[in-house]
């Protein structure tokens, strides 16, 4: 094992692999790239959430010879979008289910005259009844989706929680809201395609998951692997919201590309990324927790519900990863959650930068300061007495085999912020201050990778080869869309064979090209696809030693002196490899029971947070964040994910509201969807407690999504701390403080009057 | 050309343009789709996020809200023209070295606005980093990186600055 080896680029934070092409303006993103003959593509979807198609009307003073138009009677395979189920239509075919729901597809040479002819079709609607909340759904008086409105539902047992309420000496209920969050990636969905008969179907965009978008068209193709082709173009911003939705917008592009006989690029405007593309689900979380006498959890009792929108999508993984990070970083003899996700007339909810857990982690953080406050305990010694350690069981019955080092984190995040001097301080100065400033902690973890089986399913192969220039290409299917995968994948292989950052390049993300390395999802690039890139770099220079005379010691050029006698022999230079899993982790899909996840990356959040009761404004004016992610493989750019993470959990707790209206997301506009600016976002102080993780690259373990996951409960937390008043809704806007500390303002002083 | 459009003509990175365009079309389409800057990027269409900013005749500006009309005569710089030769700019190596930039479509419009910011006070503070970049949004980073990107850029170039 390489992980407590001393390297010389792994761990070093070398510049961004694609940088220099980004800074200078140079690098090509979807809606930079225009193809000889290329039309545009447009959209004509629902205004009604839910009815029957009676008619499409075409107007009859547009010139529709010159458009083409698609409609679901073109689709030549099936018409559904492969996800992990089928229900979801690629274009409505008779019915809607949430409005802005794709009907017809129009393109035409002249990107302005498409969007105008959108307006010259009108659809004729039968409306059906439609329901918008989750309580709506699990009533069940009106049924939307299957049998039930049940998009999915599971149940985490471990001992028996009923038999403790009796002599339990508290007993702790509380209900938790997060509402939906958008993505709000700088950079709209995007794609272009081309279609013929020889080659079948080439899409370029701006996307995730290269193989999600293959074999989703394959199925509305219905065309062999080798008829569709996905290159991933620059890609400005992801965040989960190009997992899913560049499957739907890639067989649009293809259809129209297909029924115009041109390549046809579409790009959405703002107004229609937010209004027809997926947002974070929306959660409400209930728990009842028992203790013993000196602060000990006895019993979580958990409800986990999620709103998942009109259809499936991703909301059973989505519900899964919540159920499995609901009841936080603690021991607890006796658990049960019991989750369900519930269709409604809204654009499918989707992937979103920490995937259930951050709804969940709201829950049970912001549900721990109110246990701390009901049994009379600090929050901070609350957490202490029940944290796991080593050698505990989770909720799962999973044994942590490695180092878990909450107490040290939570030790120099107290230190690092001065949380007790400031949290004394503050109470004093609170009594005079119109300003109320307080401090609040979370903790928390989030496992790394798929959840349980999810990793084995996939089977992700990867590897490099060493290219006739000599340069060695990392093949991977896993994209760059910000966060860095080529700089850490290319610091894996120069430091896994030995030469210099500028010996690697990255494989351009094209299915003809890379093989399949898995989606670039759920913090997996750095432990599982690095892992493979290790492990494929040292298959390849065993191999040059056995077969093409490589020495022990070998210098760059002896490396590529070799790499051409394996050339002459083979014809080629390559090295694959496949995931193989760490060692006893099992995970039981039936009992839902095991290894949840094969790493864990731990947190802790320290927010200082001023209520101006005069404005009732929230304002973060410090955080800290100390965190064990394994290895940190580059330290600017793992310190830049956690940065973006808590801004943009500030902006979960604080700022982002998804006003909905009959469904349509009635605030589609950056005007009025408030995202934090450069003047919202506190000093962030990041901290690396480094323990390698043994079966991830060089030790590294996730880190992408584990930053969101805890802004929202320290900044309610520290809120409740500064007023003394409990908040367990977000998004908390300035109007959502004036109706509980304005209303109880009054009292006071009608009081003293 | 297309007929019917008046000729605008401007300096764009120092260098003579003619386009011939509707004197409505926006100046940020003019940019990508007649001159081919693509750099100049499209985040929101109405002046919120700041990743169409350029500069022109020295302000800071959202070329998706200017009509190319107003551009006529007018000296704009865009991030294509900010690399001197194969020298980047001190903001550029600076955006490089602290991880100012992560995805990168934002990144065009905050280097404008950081430029401007440093043409305007080469010494910012803090306070004054914050408020100069507040029309610019960037979804990946939290800004701090772009903060300190900004902090070295600023001190770099006041220390070439002495040494001349």
């Amino acid at each position: 094992m390489s992980t407590h080896a001393k390297t010389r680029i792994v761990g070093a934070s070398v510049p961004r692999k694609e940088g220099l092409d980004k800074l200078l303006g140079r690098a090509r993103y979807v809606d930079d790239i225009e193809l000889e003959g290329m039309w545009y593509g447009a959209t004509v979807r629902s205004s009604v959430p839910r009815g029957f198609i009676r008619e499409i009307r075409f107007d009859r003073n547009e010139d529709w010879n010159e458009f083409a138009v698609a409609t679901a009677a073109d689709i030549p395979g099936a018409n559904q979008i492969h996800l992990i189920f089928s229900d979801q239509p690629c274009l409505a075919d008779g019915k809607v289910n949430h409005c802005d729901e794709a009907i017809v597809l129009l393109a035409h040479p002249d990107k302005h005259r498409v969007r105008e002819a959108v307006n010259a079709v009108q659809i004729e609607y039968e409306p059906l009844p439609a329901i918008f909340t989750m309580e709506e759904s699990e009533r069940q008086d009106v049924i939307v989706w299957g049998a039930d409105n049940l998009l999915k539902s599971f149940l985490l047992q471990k001992g028996d929680v009923d038999s403790v309420w009796a002599e339990a000496a508290h007993i702790v209920k509380g209900e938790y809201r997060t509402g939906a969050q958008e993505h709000l990636y700088i950079e709209n969905n995007g794609m272009i395609a081309a279609y013929s008969t020889e080659d079948g179907v080439t899409v370029w965009g701006s996307l995730q998951c290269p193989y999600y978008v293959h074999k989703s068209l394959l199925a509305v193709f219905d065309l062999p692997e080798g008829k569709v082709r996905v290159v991933q173009t620059e890609t400005g911003g992801a965040f989960g919201g190009k997992e899913d939705y560049p499957s739907t917008l890639a067989a649009h592009a293809a259809l129209l590309a297909m029924k115009s006989g041109h390549p046809v690029k579409m790009v959405y405007d703002r107004m229609e990324d937010l209004a027809a593309t997926t947002k974070r689900h929306p959660s409400r979380v209930r728990h009842k927790t028992a203790l013993d006498a000196s602060g000990k959890l006895l019993a979580m009792d958990i409800e986990v519900t999620t709103d998942g929108g009109a259809y499936s999508t991703l909301s059973s993984t989505v519900l899964s990863r919540a159920t499995l990070h609901s009841p936080g970083p603690y021991v607890c003899p006796n658990v049960r959650v019991q989750s369900r996700s519930w269709a409604t007339n809204t654009v499918p909810y989707g992937a979103f930068r920490g995937f259930g857990a951050p709804q969940a982690i709201f829950a049970i953080e912001r549900h721990m300061d109110e246990i701390a406050a009901a049994i009379g305990m600090d929050p901070v010694e609350l957490r202490r007495r029940n944290f796991l350690h080593d050698g505990d069981t989770t909720a799962t019955e999973q044994v942590m085999r490695e180092p878990v080092i909450l107490d040290k984190l939570l030790d120099r995040a107290l230190a690092e912020s001065g949380y007790l001097e400031k949290r004394a301080r503050f109470a004093l100065e609170n009594q005079s201050s119109p300003v109320k400033r307080g401090m609040g902690i979370a903790a928390f973890y989030h496992g790394s990778g798929f959840t349980g089986s999810g990793e084995r399913y996939l089977n992700s192969l990867a590897g490099v080869e060493v290219t006739a220039e000599g340069k060695v290409r990392v093949l991977v299917s896993s994209t760059e869309f910000g966060q860095g995968t080529n700089t850490i994948l290319t610091q894996i292989a120069a430091e896994a064979i030995g030469l210099g950052y500028d010996d690697v390049e990255m494989a351009p993300p094209d299915t003809q090209i890379v093989p399949n390395s898995g989606p670039t999802v759920a913090s997996r690039t750095s432990m599982v696809v690095g892992r493979l890139i290790e492990r494929a770099c040292q298959q390849l220079v065993s191999e040059l030693k056995k077969h093409a005379r490589l020495d022990e010691d070998f210098t760059r050029e002896e490396f590529l002196a070799a790499c051409e006698r394996l050339r002459n022999a083979k014809g080629e230079v390559v090295s694959l490899v496949r995931y193989e899993p760490p060692p006893n982790v099992f995970w039981d899909d039936q009992k839902y029971r095991g290894e949840a996840y094969p790493a864990y990356a731990w947190s802790i959040h320290v927010a200082q947070v001023a209520v101006d009761t005069v404005t009732y404004a929230a304002e973060v004016e410090d955080f800290w964040s100390v965190q064990e992610v394994g290895r940190v493989l580059n330290p600017v750019l793992a310190a830049g994910q956690i940065e973006g993470g808590i801004a943009q959990g500030i902006g979960y707790a604080l700022y982002e509201k998804v006003l909905l209206q009959n469904g349509h997301m009635a605030n589609n506009q950056m005007t009025n969807y408030i995202m934090p600016t450069a003047e919202d976002i506190p000093p962030i102080h990041v901290v690396f407690e480094e323990i390698p993780f043994g079966y991830g690259a060089y030790g590294a373990k996730g880190i992408g999504e584990l930053p969101h996951d805890g802004p929202a409960p320290a900044i309610l937390n520290a809120i409740r701390d500064a007023t003394g008043v409990r908040f367990d809704s977000i998004p908390l806007l300035p109007e959502d403080l004036f109706a509980k500390l304005g209303a109880l303002q009054s009292i006071e002083q009608a009081a003293t009057v | 050309m297309k007929e019917g459009c008046p000729a605008i003509d401007f300096m764009v990175n120092g260098e003579r343009r003619t386009v011939q365009a509707a004197p409505m079309k926006r100046l940020l389409d003019v940019l990508r789709e007649d001159l081919l800057l693509t750099g100049t990027k499209e985040g929101c269409g109405e002046g919120e996020c700041g990743s169409c900013s350029v500069r022109m005749n020295g302000e800071l500006v959202n070329s998706c809200l200017v009509p190319v009309l107003q551009a006529q005569g007018a000296s704009i710089e865009t991030v294509e023209g900010l690399a001197c030769d194969a020298e980047l700019h001190p903001l550029q190596r600076a955006f490089l070295q602290c991880g100012g930039a992560q995805c990168g479509i934002c990144t065009p419009g905050m280097l404008i606005a950081a430029t401007h910011l440093l043409a305007k006070n080469p010494n910012p503070t803090m306070a004054e980093i914050r408020e100069g970049l507040a029309g610019n949004l960037c979804r990946c980073t939290g800004f701090i990186k772009i903060f300190e990107s900004v902090v070295a850029a600023a001190a770099q170039t006041r220390g070439e600055a002495h040494a001349r």
